[in-house]
């Protein structure tokens, strides 16, 4: 008997016994988004978190929503441009961590124009 | 006493662009309608320059230099995926919502003890604030036009943090005694001309006219209105949206036309984009109806403006009979000589799906047809929009011209954010 048939015949004869079990398929969405409302996608662009695994052209999913924590991996907005570093709240300033030995910590106080976007939650790569 | 919510997203469209541009806060900034031609929203700071809603972008050039205004095209894109953000927190947070347009929707807080009101509308406040970046407005009062109101009042008033409650009648009295008559939702230009030539100008005007003489001057509509000032809820609470009546695609070119060809594809873009909204809603349409016509600003030009409306003998929503029928009546009003801006279709006499009374003359194979456009709208939704379409189709966007247009942030993954790092 050909295979085709044999599953022909388990179809016609028998109910599924998943069926009662349909639509719960591993969904990656609700996985890593949480709060579509507040989440955004972005695209890294440089080297410079290199040694924490984040490196040019992987996807960061953002949660906009959430409060920085001391040491989170943060999306910050310096003096007009976006960059993504570690977030080390300092009391009177921040520092903001490179993960790359060629770059320096960045150092921002009351005198910049500053501000937590919101904080990486997931990092996609392409293998 | 129940109570209403109104939420209004503050410069909406400016807002969004904000978003992702945090260097623009406390720079004006306008956005333009569909060719770039007229500015349709404002940041305060471009309000302060006297900026107003409507003017073509050429007349305030000079200002844009001056005054390093940012200038966007509309990115509907970012806007309807924003707003939709908004909305999906407004509908966690209150019983129910009935979105009024993009950036504004009405919240049903009837079940809401009043002491819980105020530091409710601050809580959403800042929440659709810090989740999704956009300031809003929400004014909570008995009635939908006194909650309109009392949202204005948020914007007026940056202390209220973005909630403001108001019923107390000395409350909505010192209000209005401020309020600009004209501004009254509900009140049109005509009325509002109206009373200022009765010099009436503040809403408590209004609002302390007789009802006798209300009713006799403005008739039935101003008088919801006034009762609405004066705490009566007049106007429903819809959570449902009402059954549409028509469903209009039209755009104006950034290029004009001039051949049957070119308006031919843009013609069939249209009823393509119309009949797959009724499939999206479950209607027929019994209607239709194209039009064309030239640029009304050029008047060294010669004008026309030319409509077609013909009936279908069964209800449809089939794209291949609308097409045809719709390159048909183009060409019974399409003329040459005539530099075409702007053109449309139109479908009205709705009737939901079960409704439709079949005919014996009918020559088209309804299950067929209804089967094959299900396969192409679901093509559609999983592939992208135009995957599948007739050749004589073009992509809507083709059809407009917009150079400013900031990237679609949040419903392209070619164009998300980037984050230099």
């Amino acid at each position: 008997m050909s295979k085709d048939v044999e599953l022909a015949e388990v179809h016609a004869g028998f109910p599924s016994p998943a069926e009662d079990f349909m639509n719960v398929a591993l969904d990656l969405n609700k996985e890593l988004v949480r709060n579509p409302s507040s989440t955004f996608f972005a695209r890294v662009k440089g080297v410079s978190m290199i040694d924490d695994g984040v490196g040019d052209g992987d996807m960061l999913i953002i949660d906009k929503s959430a409060e920085p924590w001391d040491g989170c991996l943060a999306v910050c907005f310096v003096d007009g441009e976006f960059t993504l570093k570690r977030y080390r709240n300092k009391g009177d300033y921040a520092l903001l961590m490179p993960a790359n030995k060629a770059f320096k910590p960045i150092r921002v106080d009351a005198d910049n124009q500053f501000a937590v976007w919101g904080v990486v939650k997931y990092l996609i790569k392409k293998m | 006493m129940g109570f209403i919510g109104l939420c209004d997203c503050n410069n909406f469209f400016v807002s969004c662009e904000r978003v992702f541009r945090p260097d623009l806060e406390g720079r004006p900034v306008v956005v333009l309608s569909n060719n770039d031609g007229c500015i349709v929203a404002r940041s305060n700071e471009a309000k302060a320059l006297g900026i107003k809603m409507g003017t073509p972008l050429y007349q305030v050039r000079d200002l844009v230099r001056r005054h390093d205004i940012a200038v966007f095209s509309s990115n509907y894109q970012l806007y309807g995926d924003m707003s939709q953000r908004v909305m999906d927190i407004l509908r966690q947070a209150a019983p129910s919502i009935e979105v009024y347009s993009i950036d504004e929707a009405f919240l049903n807080l009837d079940e809401m003890p009043l002491e819980t009101l105020e530091p409710f509308a601050r809580n959403l406040s800042a929440r659709i604030r810090r989740e999704v970046g956009i300031p809003v407005s929400i004014g909570i009062s008995p009635t939908k036009t006194l909650a309109k109101i009392a949202s204005k009042l948020c914007k007026q008033y940056p202390k209220l943090g973005g909630g403001c409650l108001m019923y107390r009648v000395q409350d909505v009295e010192k209000v209005l005694s401020r309020f600009p008559v004209g501004s009254i939702w509900g009140i049109g230009r005509r009325s509002g001309a109206k009373l200022q030539a009765m010099g009436i100008d503040t809403a408590l005007g209004f609002y302390n006219l007789p009802q006798a003489a209300v009713y006799s001057m403005f008739t039935v509509t101003g008088l919801r209105t006034w009762k609405e000032l004066h705490g009566e809820p007049c106007i429903g609470f819809e959570d449902v949206q009402p059954d549409r009546q028509t469903v209009c695609i039209s755009r104006s070119f950034a290029r004009e036309m001039t051949t049957i060809e070119e308006l031919d594809a843009a013609i069939s873009t249209f009823t393509g984009k119309v009949a797959e909204k009724l499939r999206r809603a479950h209607l027929y349409a019994l209607q239709m109806s194209v039009f064309i016509l030239t640029n009304r600003f050029r008047e060294d030009r010669p004008q026309s403006y030319q409509m077609k409306t013909t009936l279908f003998e069964v209800a449809t929503d089939d794209t291949l009979e609308m097409s045809e029928r719709a390159a048909r009546s183009l060409r019974e009003i399409f003329r040459p000589g005539f530099a075409y801006k702007k053109a449309g279709v139109m479908v009205t006499r709705l009737v939901p799906r079960g409704g439709v009374q079949a005919s014996f003359l009918d020559t088209v194979d309804r299950g067929k047809r209804s089967q094959l456009m299900d396969v192409i709208d679901n093509i559609n939704r999983t592939s992208g929009n135009y995957t599948v379409r007739l050749a004589s189709q073009g992509e809507m966007d083709q059809f407009s011209s917009r150079t400013m247009t900031s990237r679609r942030f949040t419903t392209s993954w070619d164009e998300i954010m980037e984050v230099k790092v």
